[in-house]
């Protein structure tokens, strides 16, 4: 007979949910230089990124972060602020999802989307450092990314096409027509699928 | 305080009560098939009809009324699936009426098995509850007609406990010539249950909710109600569900009610005193909590809670570390995207429902866990807080 079995999460992911790393005190964010903040409560997750910033070198000297939402949620924060303190601007704007999931050791399936608002808050905090020392044009919108490649289909036709009604993987396609060619990408379209309903919809 | 080992999630599932699990392991080497009529056979039928009395007479019911299935969600979808048959051969004469009526706060296995049949012609109407999870008798009576076969309202709900009136319910569905199905899962061997007092048609009984095994449930099902089996291919409990009996955990769900008929009626007052104790803690000690269900026609070891700007799943898990085991109702740990249809179905607003926490407790309970538990619990909320983005300057909760 097994004896108790183990974590749906990574032994990583475990020890940050355990002792999660550099949340902010209080509640004051005064002291630094970018505040973002995504998600909300109706939702069950909400991030907010802090960070100070070195001017001269564009660098990332410190970030702090509070989180509410599960055990993934905390745990993708708090490992997001390690990877990105020394990092320039830049180079944490593209941190991804897939690189917090891969730092974490991995995540479930079901728990993927609560690891992409992190990193969405954490370009919100970079962004308002920008603006606030008036670099407006260095303010980034986020970047399309092409996810049918047969099809030239990116996430940001993908959110679209949810906010102007597809709720399934079969109306996605109608819309956008992805996934008709070589199929390769349902996987991800779905998983979009599923991150933009719940972030927008809450479902 | 020490570390303890805390059980509070028996609505999930129950440890075997100790006198079950010796009965059990004393019938492991009983292996004949029930069906057979050698000196093998003989014994296994022997102990599956004694165990049929022990649960007929558990509830008051006949013996020939009672069906053993494989479990709670079994017997309810078999209920349900009589609908299937609308004319139907199996029962001859019997023309069954096209709609169902439940509730929002049914089990999935009735909210999903209702979506299922509403695809294959059946019309499915649900009935709201009120803030505490009750139904409204208007409601029902305005729904009920003569295109409606059958009710199925759940005895006890499992997330926040709140009892149905079955026994009015009841009353009010024969008077439409409708038939009435409760799944008292949750609520066999915990509230006192008379089939002929609720004047049911149809009662669902599961094994491992009351200290017996997992894998056996039963289904009382009325003399002379229209029936049609579920799972079809055998004779075996006289045709009303093939496959060869589960004897030794029927054995143990016999066993299990027979210990609930002696222990069931002192354990709720002390039950009730943890339930209060473990609902004042949590009241004086924590800021910003709501409680979830009925605040007396309750199940009295069932208490759901909701911590604002808290997420449940890391409540739940924070607990886990310390040897605490709870439910939550938040989506996080369902594994879905929605938090509990039955705390949405009370009007309770979506983060108080991925902040719900259910403590449900058993005979095993004390009050010394009950303490432990509220030594634990504020600091866990109280840490979990302090990282939440609800209590930051401006946040929802500041």
């Amino acid at each position: 007979m097994l004896k108790a079995g183990e974590w749906a999460y990574s032994d990583t992911l475990k020890e940050h949910f355990m002792n999660p790393k550099n949340i902010l005190q209080g509640e004051d964010t005064d002291a630094f230089d970018g505040v973002g903040m995504e998600g909300n409560l109706q939702c069950g997750d909400q991030m907010m990124v802090v960070i100070k910033v070195d001017g001269e070198k564009g660098v990332i000297t410190d970030c702090q972060w509070k989180t509410y939402g599960c055990a993934s949620a905390i745990a993708s924060t708090s490992i997001l602020s390690e990877m990105v303190k020394g990092k320039t601007l830049d180079q944490a704007f593209n941190v991804s999802p897939k690189d917090v999931a891969k730092e974490l050791g991995g995540l479930p399936d079901n728990k993927i989307h609560c690891s992409v608002l992190g990193d969405k808050a954490l370009r919100a905090a970079i962004n308002n450092y920008y603006t606030r020392n008036g670099m407006t044009d260095k303010v980034k919108q986020e970047q399309a990314k092409i996810v049918c490649q047969c099809m030239n289909v990116t996430d940001h036709d993908i959110e679209e096409a949810i906010l102007e009604g597809a709720r399934t993987y079969l109306e996605l396609q109608e819309r956008t027509k992805l996934g008709t060619v070589c199929g390769q990408c349902k996987e991800e379209s779905e998983s979009l699928l599923e991150k933009f309903k719940h972030i927008h919809f809450g479902v | 305080m020490a570390e303890m080992k805390v059980y509070f999630d028996n609505n999930a599932t129950t440890p075997l009560h100790p006198e079950v699990k010796t009965e059990m392991i004393a019938a492991m080497e009983m292996f004949g098939n029930p069906s057979s009529m050698h000196a093998y056979g003989r014994e296994a039928r022997a102990n599956v009809e004694d165990s049929r009395r022990k649960v007929a007479e558990f509830i008051g019911a006949n013996e020939q009324e009672i069906v053993f299935v494989g479990s709670g969600s079994e017997a309810n979808n078999t209920v349900l699936s009589l609908f299937i048959c609308s004319t139907s051969q199996c029962i001859p004469g019997t023309r069954m009426r096209g709609t169902i009526i439940t509730t929002k706060i049914e089990h999935p296995c009735v909210l999903e098995t209702s979506e299922c049949l509403a695809h294959r012609g059946v019309r499915v109407k649900y009935l709201d509850v009120d803030r505490y999870g009750k139904i409204d008798l208007d409601q029902l009576a305005g729904m009920l007609g003569d295109d409606v076969g059958l009710v199925s309202i759940m005895m006890a709900n499992n997330e926040i406990g709140t009892i149905q009136d079955i026994e009015a319910i009841s009353a009010l569905v024969h008077q439409s010539g409708a038939l009435m199905h409760t799944d008292a899962v949750q609520a066999v061997g915990k509230l006192p249950v008379d089939v002929r007092k609720l004047g049911v048609d149809f009662l669902t009984i599961s094994g491992h909710k009351i200290y017996g095994p997992k894998g056996v449930g039963a289904l009382f099902i009325r003399q002379g109600t229209p029936y049609c089996p579920f799972i079809r291919g055998g004779h075996q409990e006289k045709g009303r569900r093939a496959g060869t009996e589960n004897t030794l955990g029927i054995l143990g769900l016999g066993k299990a009610v027979e210990m609930r008929a002696q222990e069931m009626q002192g354990e709720h007052a002390r039950l009730l005193d943890l339930k209060r104790a473990l609902s004042r803690g949590i009241e004086e000690r924590i800021d910003d909590i709501s409680f979830n269900g009925h605040p007396t026609d309750s199940l009295a070891g069932t208490l759901n809670v909701s911590f604002a700007g808290v997420e449940g799943e890391a409540v739940l898990l924070y607990l886990d570390l310390e040897g605490i085991a709870v439910s939550t109702g938040s989506a996080c740990a369902s594994g879905s995207l929605d938090p509990s249809h039955v705390l949405l179905a009370t009007g309770v607003n979506a983060e108080h429902a991925h902040g719900s926490i259910r403590f449900s407790l058993g005979r095993e309970s004390t009050m010394e866990q009950v303490e432990y538990v509220l030594d634990v619990l504020p600091r866990t909320i109280q840490r979990i807080r302090n990282m939440s983005t609800a209590y930051i300057k401006g946040g929802v909760h500041a």
